[in-house]
Parts: structure tokens; sequence; C-alpha cells
């Protein structure tokens, strides 16, 4: 079987399997946010950044490699990742304590994984938009970080509700809809597209709350412990199901 | 109005096809027509081209030609590359607004005109520039501005105006090998079907021809590969010429756009491919019917189509594909997707263009100056090539020199010459400085003159940007972080917001409130722009390290004594109070 080497310990993975994939369905965690078990990998958060022989990749798109040497777990990256987070903190708009993700939110627990004590950079203070018409599922653009993970699980659910507009820091989520409103739109609560979010961006109503403050997934976890409890289960047979295939 | 847009659609889309392809041209036919993209005509579009409509607004909001809101009758972009900066960009912009009672970035109230700026629209060896729409009017002086605001406030149509104001002057300045060499359109092609792919291939490795858009990958062994590579295989030119202070693919294809199809279709008869595509930037779309002009002829003369040169099964046609406003689409897995009418992202990296590129298919990528030198080297050979150049960067190259020298213009000159033999030829003994590849490249100050134009030294896309010693550095960096800052297309988070860090503290150090602490925030910013996603990000920090490390003294000129100053700008947070209250002078200045 071939293998590469994650921070000195040696991962065996199968033929065609990112580093992502590999590490996480062995055990090890990589931090990620804009990656899922069930979506097509993307590369743009880069929280996942590893050092492959040296070079600096996302790990949840490039392919795992016999011989390859990789770093995850140095001082040096978790200095960029701390950085990365703290740069989306501050060009949204995300004020945890009267957030109803928090505790539920990744970005939040990304920030306690690595040690997060402040925002670091000014504040962008952007305006955007919040819609509330669908009676549902409250979108709040405040809290975009632009992991396009509702973009794929919704063109995976050949709804095709949300895109990407605009570019660069003007970049946007908008919804296809001719109005442009969620609730004009095809999107229902039970698709992906309306779970998946790892922020508190797309939030069902009438939920918030309900699972109390101190009893919330990341309140004793780490999001270290929680991905591999929920996530390398999901990548394991995803690969044992290819496999058989 | 909506009767006229389904109808205009229903146009656009008979021209264009209903491809999903097709949608950047249906955007740009509509943009023209109605001066902007109301939300109904890209309902219109989205359901004759069968998308969703999000996904054809995300591509309309992404190029900065096409715009969602109504712009004027008369649209303006004045170019802000910093050589047109330095010539004094501003000041003639704000005359032209003045004259004409508009604000820069909004649309007169009666619709006639709006003005706005663009990053560098490639005719900074003759700035400054602007385009209306989409024509190019170059060597603006403050009469030629008020001529051309009389004009508008007239309404006179664009085709009454003095055919000279748009005039793009030659400026081939210095021929060398490939300029001077005789050419005879379809001979390359004719000498390469005589001897075969094989030999053609070992002619474009004798000759050593590395890319000419910047990296310099080895380009018999980039067609060699998508040669070997299973698929419907696909050449595509890349004429998105966006690195400011380049202007040679600009005079290429004016001259000699027949070399650069020859070297396209040589390209495919290396490859096997049938397909091809030049991509021209949507600020040299005047260029474009001369562009069709030269591939008639080609097909005219058998040079394209089926069958071609007589041989049977061997099929190859170009289509120009124009893009719209976006650097980041001169990356090559950008520009496919902009090609396939997606957002013009890069793509993730493996797998590459070569085996999967346009739709998936082998393809072949390269430079506009690529293609031209692989023709002149089918036609007189690899070792008539490699006899310029250095070791490792064989043959000559065109430069596009600008900013303050005596004689800006193209340079046809051997890989090797230094910084310094350069500065001499194009007359310019006082430089503070030189700006060699543009933003993404880096800047050379007196103490590396010595150095030399190669890719064992400073590689180059060609551009060679001059800057005496009355340009304050600042300036520069500005400009060249405002520019990275705004053509970020925003996929990865490292480049979407650290561009705009970047940008800040620049401007906080220009501003003079920058302390030691800025500098070493701007550093380590700098290695947090290395995890992006494309060369953009990876090169976006290039201006202020490289100017640091020539000019270290000028930064610490600039800096205040202490080591943090807030980035908190009172005044700006004051403005608009003071704006809607009129009291401007309640508020001491912060200082």
């Amino acid at each position: 079987m071939p293998s590469f080497a994650l921070d000195g310990q040696e991962i065996v993975f199968k033929p065609g399997q990112t580093i992502l994939e590999a590490s996480i369905a062995a055990g090890h965690y990589i931090p990620h946010l804009c990656w899922h078990p069930k979506l097509s990998p993307h590369g743009s958060c880069k929280l996942c950044t590893v050092q492959v022989n040296g070079r600096l990749c996302s790990a949840c798109t490039f392919p795992a490699a016999d011989g390859q040497e990789v770093i995850s777990a140095s001082e040096e990256l978790r200095q960029l990742r701390l950085r990365l987070t703290q740069m989306l903190f501050v060009e949204g708009n995300h004020f945890c304590p009267s957030c109803e993700a928090s505790g539920q939110c990744e970005l939040q627990a990304m920030g306690y994984y690595l040690g997060m004590t402040d925002g670091h950079f000014p504040h962008f203070f952007p305006r955007r938009e919040i819609d509330a018409s669908h009676p549902e599922v409250l979108l709040d653009r405040d809290r975009c970080i632009f992991c396009e993970l509702c973009v794929r699980a919704s063109r995976a659910e050949g709804k095709n509700v949300f895109e990407l507009a605009g570019r660069g820091i003007h970049t946007r989520l908008v919804v296809n809809s001719p109005s442009g409103r969620l609730g004009d739109s095809a999107l229902q609560a039970q698709d992906l597209a309306a779970r998946v979010c790892p922020v508190g961006a797309i939030v069902l109503k009438e939920t918030a709350f309900r699972v109390p403050i101190g009893r919330r997934r990341y309140d004793h976890k780490t999001i270290a412990e929680v991905s591999l409890e929920q996530e390398a289960p999901l990548v394991r047979a995803h690969w044992q199901e290819a496999n058989h295939e | 109005m909506s009767e006229e847009v389904r109808q205009a659609v229903a146009e656009a889309v008979g021209r264009y096809g209903k491809e999903r392809s097709a949608v950047l041209a249906v955007l740009r036919a509509l943009q023209k027509r109605f001066g902007y993209l109301p939300m109904h005509a890209l309902d219109e579009v989205a359901k004759a081209l069968e998308l969703p409509l999000a996904q054809v607004q995300g591509v309309a909001e992404f190029y900065s030609f096409l715009a969602m809101r109504p712009q004027g009758q008369y649209r303006v972009f004045f170019s802000t590359c910093i050589v047109d900066e330095f010539k004094g960009r501003a000041a003639l912009q704000e005359r032209l607004c003045a004259r004409l009672g508009v604000p820069p970035g909004q649309t007169r109230a009666d619709g006639r005109v709006s003005v706005n700026e663009a990053a560098c629209t490639g005719l900074c060896d003759q700035g400054p520039s602007l385009l209306v729409n989409g024509w190019p009017i170059a060597r603006l002086t403050p009469e030629s501005i008020d001529a051309i605001a009389c004009f508008i406030d007239q309404g006179v149509p664009l085709e009454e105006w003095p055919r000279e104001w748009f005039a793009v002057q030659d400026s081939f300045r210095v021929r060398g090998l490939q300029l001077n060499a005789p050419w005879r359109s379809g001979a390359a092609l004719k000498r390469a079907l005589r001897h075969g792919p094989e030999f053609l291939l070992r002619e474009l490795e004798v000759s050593g021809l590395r890319g000419r858009g910047g990296a310099g990958f080895p380009t018999a062994a980039k067609w060699r590969y998508c040669r070997e590579a299973q698929g419907e295989r696909c050449v595509v030119c890349n004429a998105d010429e966006g690195e400011p202070g380049t202007f040679k693919d600009r005079e290429l294809l004016k001259h000699c756009a027949d070399q650069v199809f020859e070297g396209m279709t040589l390209a495919a008869w290396a490859t096997g491919a049938q397909k091809g595509f030049l991509y021209l930037r949507g600020e040299y779309e005047f260029l474009w019917p001369h562009l069709e002009q030269v591939l008639r002829g080609r097909r005219r003369r058998g040079l394209l189509g089926r069958n071609l040169c007589g041989l049977a099964g061997f099929h190859f046609d170009i289509a120009v594909v124009v893009g719209a406003g976006a650097y980041i689409c001169g990356e090559e897995s950008a520009l496919l997707n902009s090609i396939e009418g997606r957002r013009g992202t890069p793509r993730n990296r493996p797998p590459y263009p070569v085996t999967h590129g346009l739709c998936g298919q082998p393809t072949v990528v390269n430079n506009v100056e690529t293609f031209f030198s692989a023709a002149l080297i089918a036609l007189h050979g690899g070792a008539w090539f490699a006899q310029a150049g250095t070791a490792k960067s064989r043959g000559t190259r065109l430069f596009s020199i600008s900013g303050d020298c005596a004689w800006p213009g193209i340079y046809e000159l051997p890989w090797g010459i230094s910084v310094q033999e350069a500065l001499e030829l194009c007359g310019a003994d006082d430089a503070l400085g030189v700006q060699v590849g543009g933003p993404s490249g880096a800047f050379v100050g007196p103490r590396d003159f010595h150095r030399r134009l190669a890719f064992e030294d400073l590689p180059t896309g060609g551009s060679f940007m001059v800057f005496s010693r009355q340009r304050k550095l600042l300036d520069i960096v500005e400009n060249f972080s405002a520019f990275f800052a705004h053509e970020s297309c925003g996929f990865c988070t490292p480049c979407r917001v650290g561009t705009q860090l970047q940008l800040k503290l620049v401007r906080k150090l220009r501003r003079g409130w920058g302390t030691l602490g800025d500098l070493q925030e701007l550093e380590r910013l700098g290695q947090v722009l290395e995890a992006s996603h494309c060369g953009l990000g990876h090169t976006a920090a290039h201006p202020v390290r490289t100017t640091l490390a020539a000019y270290p003294e000028v930064y610490q000129a600039a800096l205040r004594e202490i080591d943090f100053s807030p980035g908190f700008d009172l005044d700006a947070e004051l403005e608009t109070a003071r704006q809607l209250t009129g009291r401007f002078a309640d508020h001491l200045a912060q200082e």
C-alpha cells in the first residue's frame, strides 16, 4: 500500500485520495473549513494548507502520493491558519455572543482550536444584506465566509440555489431566483444546502437555542475531535464504497 | 423594454450559440446594447442558455466592463497604470469629470456619460490613455480632454469623431532576430507538414523556446505532453495581456497576427488538436475586427479549416473570445474557465491544462509571443533562434518598455541583456529603479542594474517600467497594491482579504502614519499571501518586498518613531457626518 509521512507518521492511503482525506480517514486531523466529506473539494479557505515536500499546498485538493513528506503540525502553519481565521473574522461581521450559531460554528471553533484571542487585523465592517424571506431558512450574509459549501451542496442536489457573484472583496452569495430572494428559490429546509453552512450564514428558523449553550457541538469538544468523530467515518465509508464499485 | 431585451437576447444567442460558453459573448452584446445588464436581461439569458440565473449573475458580476447599473451612453475608462498615473491621469480625469459635470464612478443624470477607472489598458508607451466605448484614445492632453468633453456633451456619435484620435502608434523601437526575419504566410506550416510533427517538436526543443507569459515552461515539452494525453485536444492563445506595463501583444496582434495564428496551427498539427481559441483581453477589443480579417484570409488560403493545406484529416480552426476586464483571466486555468462561460477563478492544480484543460480536455495554452516565436522557429529552425540569448533563456524576446525614458516602446532584445543596457537603449539616465515583470515581478534599484533579464536572473513577461528619481517609491507601491486588491478574484481567503489588508497598510505608510510594527506586519502578510490559490496571490506582496529590499531607507524615513499607531482614521470616519451636517471644523483633525 502506498503511504506518505504526515508530521513524521506514516499514513497509508488509497490511490485517488487527497492528503486531507487520507489523513482524516487515518485519524489525523488537518484543520479545514470549506471541505466536507460528502462534497467535491474546493481549496478556497486555505486552512488546510500543509507543506508537501517543502511546498505549500491545500491538503483538501492535493493528491496523496507515495513517499510524500507532509508537514501540518508546525508552529509556522499554526500561525498561518490563525491569520487566515482572523481574516475570515474581520472581513465579515461576526458577533459571536449574539449569534445563534455560537457553539455550533466551525469558524468560532477554529478560532478556539488555534488559540485565537483577538481579530488582529482591523475590521472591515462590510454592509451585507440579510434575507429572511424564506419561511424556514434565514440567510445572514454578514456571517458568510465564501466557502461555497452551500453552492456545491445545492449543485449536487440539482437545485443550484446558491452561487457566488461579484469579485475580490466584493464577492457575495447570491440566490437563484428572479427576485434574488431565498423565499422565491427552490431551497427546502431538509436540503443539504440549507444545513451544510459551517458558520451562521444559513440557519434554520425556529431552531435557535433549542440546543442550549453548554450542550452545543463545540462546547466540550474541539473542532479536531468533532471532525475525527463525525467526518472520518464518512470518508472511510466513501472510499470503501468506491473500492467495491 | 422587456420585449426589446428578449429580442436582443435572442439575437445574441442566435449569433453566439446556446452553449454555456456563449454566456460572456452574449452578456457583452447586451452590455453594449443597453449600457448595463438589468436583472430581467440576465433572466432572459439564463432561460435562453438553460443556465441557473444565479450562475449568469455570477459571471456578469465578475468582470469590470460588465455593469449591473445603468452606465453612460459614452462609457469612459481611464487607465490607472502607474506609468499613466505619473503622466497625470488623475488631473486629466478630474478635468473631464468637471467639464462634463459627472463625478467619477457615477452616471450623469441624463445618462449621457460615465467616467470610470480601469487597470492598465496596455497603452502605457503612449499614455495617459482612456477607452471610450471600447475604443482607445492615447496621448491625452488637457486640450484633447476638452475636445472629448465637447463631443460627448454634444452627443456626437463615436464614428464621427476624428479617426486620428483613436490611432494607436506603432511602437517597435528595436527589431532583432525575429522581427527582422522574413515571413511568408503558410511557409512555416508547409515546412512542418513536409517533415512531420516529430521534426517540429525537435526544432522547438533545439530552439530552447520557453513560454513568454512569464513562467517560462519549455514550449516543446508542453506540446509534447498534450500530444501524449488522450482526448479532444485544444489550442488556446492567451492574449489577455493584463500585466501592467505590457503591450507587446497589442503590437504583435496588430502587425504579426498571421504568425501568431500560424503558431497556433503548428501547435494543432503537433498535438492533433482541431479547435483553437484566442482569448483577447477586453481592453484590446479594438483589435478584434483586424484579427477576424486575418483569420478569414487564412481560411481563404486553406491555412485554416478542413483538410488544411490539402492534408486529408487535418482540421483546425480558431475562434476569438473577447474578455471583459479581469486581470486574473490571464492565469491560464482562469482563462479556460472564462472561455467555458464560468467565473474566471483559477482552478486547482494538479491536474494541469495540458491534460485537463478546456472542458477537461488536453489543452496547450501559450502566450501570443510564444506562438509568434514558434512559427518563426518552424520556418527558420531551432538553431537560428537559439543563437541568441543565454544558456537557459534562448532567443530574443519583446520587452515592453515604458515610463520615464526618452523612447518608450517595444524592444526586441536577446535574453541576458542587463537592466543597465536596456536603460541606455531606451534613453533613461536618471532611474530611481525599474519594475521588471510588472507589479508581480520585482522592483530593481541601481544597485542591481547589472542584473540580467533572463530566467536565470530576472525572469519577466516583458514589462519594463522605468521610474525616474522624481518619483516617490511609495506611490508606486500603493498603486501596485491597489491593483492586486482590485484584481483579486476573491476565491481564496489569503488573497481576497490579504490584498485588502496590504493596501490599507501601504496607504497608512504613505500617509506618514506607519510604524515599525506596520512594516513587520506587512512582511508577515506577505507570508500569508504565499498560501494563496494562484500566482496573483503569490506575487501580490512582491511590490512591498522588492522595494523594501532595494530602498529600506525610504520606508524607514516614512515611519513614525513609535512602535504602534492606530490604523483608525478619525477624519475618514467623520467624513460622512461632516458632509451631512456641513460642519467641518468642529472636530480637530487627527494628528
